[in-house]
């Protein structure tokens, strides 16, 4: 079992406004965890620091108790915007292969084809672009990800079969998964229990 | 009810350079055919990036000029011409737009609520009216004396509405008025628009939140791959799937969370590949060689309007 601990964590874009304050959080890899909160209440912010793109806060982020050592990051970050985190000059294919390069079996199942590896990021759908980031995400070093909105601007339909492939695959490789949205009713459906960013906030 | 406006066959798309000087011909919206009454909300539902707002734009005549747009538009059965939307945008149609990043960093919010006047009394005037409105939906009386970064979400939200009825509008166009709001606001803006239709304006709502437009809406349009699909009464979302007619449209009731969160295979590709025939072919279970070849018309029925050859009726 892998755990994924946030101890004490506090931080603020400016010293005077605390967006997290004293943040303690637990979760392990056979979760899948609903994170609800409003828009500004720090969920993007606590996002960031669970995956090592923001490095000033106070407290510890811990993998099986331990601090999270350099090179590939085991806890991998999906974003909102697939069409901001990808190289507008390198074609999907080498996008996809920087993390790693899946078998044909797992492209079938996130509903990838291979003739999409010639064409850039621009030449897709906002749909196609984020399979490619979710499975660019899942390398097999990975244990957690943290899906931050990452169907919002997704139509129903989309968003469903984005969630089946991400969810099956999260399931059969043991790999723990923190849904973040302000949708309580996507949660419901596909998370085992969600926790509120205000509960765990103390202000 | 008497016919607003009317939107026919309109079509906009761009032609745009990549790698260097080779040039490539995006359809961002390939047939949009729709039509507002009097006192309705209609909702045109569309995935986000699907182009929606160049809809808006288009009504309004403020595309930027190396768009190519095809199609005719009315209002109140007069042609919709680049001179006549000129004299109706801001008066007789207007926009709220879908941040406060349409306004000017600049200036204070009063200015640009009232736009350029030159005569001193028609100003004031204006202003007069401006603290009028701006009370009604509890704005502060310092509020038009802020610059846009002083404002909160729900209160730019406000300004912008509230510039948007400030002379007297008959049709709004509401560019996606939800995105990145807390539930709390989202009721709001619900409340405002539905607030709107009882004041008699009509509301074009450009969403693709779907719980917004059954919410708010009396017809949802909706928008596949640039093309009109389906126009169906709002209640029609509501209970069951039973009278929608399309393949996506019953798909996407049944991808609800609240229904079933069912499962559909395939993939909506993107605006450079846009199908031959049908735009749905895709991930159509009905479809044949016939959907291949053209794109079906949109049809009439019941009161629906259907772009299928094989519409599901039950």
């Amino acid at each position: 079992m892998e755990t994924l601990k946030a101890e004490h964590i506090s931080f603020g874009y400016n010293s005077k406004n605390m967006v997290l304050n004293d943040i303690n959080f637990t979760m392990d890899n056979s979760m899948i965890l609903g994170l609800f909160g409003d828009s500004g209440s720090g969920k993007s912010t606590f996002c960031k620091i669970l995956t090592g793109f923001i490095d000033s806060y106070k407290g510890n982020v811990l993998l099986n108790n331990k601090s999270i050592e350099n090179g590939f990051n085991p806890i991998q970050l999906i974003y909102q915007h697939p069409e901001k985190i990808m190289n507008p000059r390198w074609n999907m294919g080498d996008i996809l292969k920087e993390s790693w390069n899946p078998s044909e079996k797992i492209l079938n199942e996130f509903g990838i084809k291979r003739e999409w590896f010639n064409r850039y990021p621009s030449e897709l759908s906002g749909g196609e672009l984020q399979r490619f980031s979710i499975l660019r995400a899942l390398n097999p070093k990975t244990k957690f990800i943290i899906a931050d909105e990452i169907t919002t601007m997704l139509d129903a339909v989309t968003q469903v079969q984005i969630w089946d492939s991400l969810l099956k695959y999260a399931k059969k490789y043991n790999i723990g998964v923190l849904v973040v949205s302000h949708d309580d009713k996507l949660l419901n459906k596909i998370t085992d229990r969600t926790i509120l960013l205000d509960d765990l906030n103390k202000q | 009810m008497n016919k607003l406006l009317e939107v026919d066959n309109l079509s906009i798309g761009f032609t745009q350079y990549f790698k260097g000087l080779k040039q490539r011909k995006l359809n961002v919206i390939s047939d949009l055919t729709i039509d507002l009454y009097e006192n309705e909300i209609l909702a045109v539902l569309g995935s986000s990036g699907s182009g929606k707002s160049l809809l808006a734009h288009g009504i309004l005549g403020i595309l930027p000029p190396n768009a190519e747009v095809n199609g005719l538009m009315y209002y109140k059965n007069e042609e919709l011409t680049d001179e006549l939307k000129e004299k109706l945008r801001g008066n007789t149609i207007s926009l709220i737009p879908q941040s406060v990043n349409y306004l000017n960093p600049l200036m204070k919010i009063k200015y640009q609520a009232i736009g350029y006047i030159e005569d001193e009394s028609l100003k004031n005037e204006k202003l007069k009216k401006q603290e009028e409105i701006f009370e009604r939906y509890n704005l502060d009386k310092t509020v038009g004396d802020m610059y846009p970064h002083q404002l909160s979400g729900g209160m730019a939200r406000k300004v912008l509405i509230s510039t948007a009825l400030l002379n007297n509008p008959k049709i709004i166009i509401a560019d996606e008025p939800t995105p990145g709001l807390d539930k709390k606001s989202v009721d709001e803006t619900i409340t405002d628009l539905i607030d709107l239709k009882d004041k008699g304006v009509s509301v074009i709502l450009i969403t693709h939140d779907i719980d917004t437009a059954i919410k708010t809406s009396d017809r949802i349009a909706i928008l596949y791959l640039g093309y009109i699909i389906e126009v169906t009464e709002t209640k029609n979302f509501k209970y069951n799937n039973e009278n929608l007619l399309h393949p996506y449209t019953k798909a996407l009731f049944n991808a609800l969370p609240e229904n079933g969160f069912k499962l559909t295979n395939g993939h909506q590709p993107s605006y450079l590949n846009i199908p031959k025939g049908c735009p749905y072919q895709d991930n159509c279970e009905y479809k044949t060689d016939k959907c291949l070849k053209k794109v079906p018309p949109l049809v009439k029925i019941g009161t629906s309007l259907v772009r299928c050859y094989y519409p599901i009726i039950n």
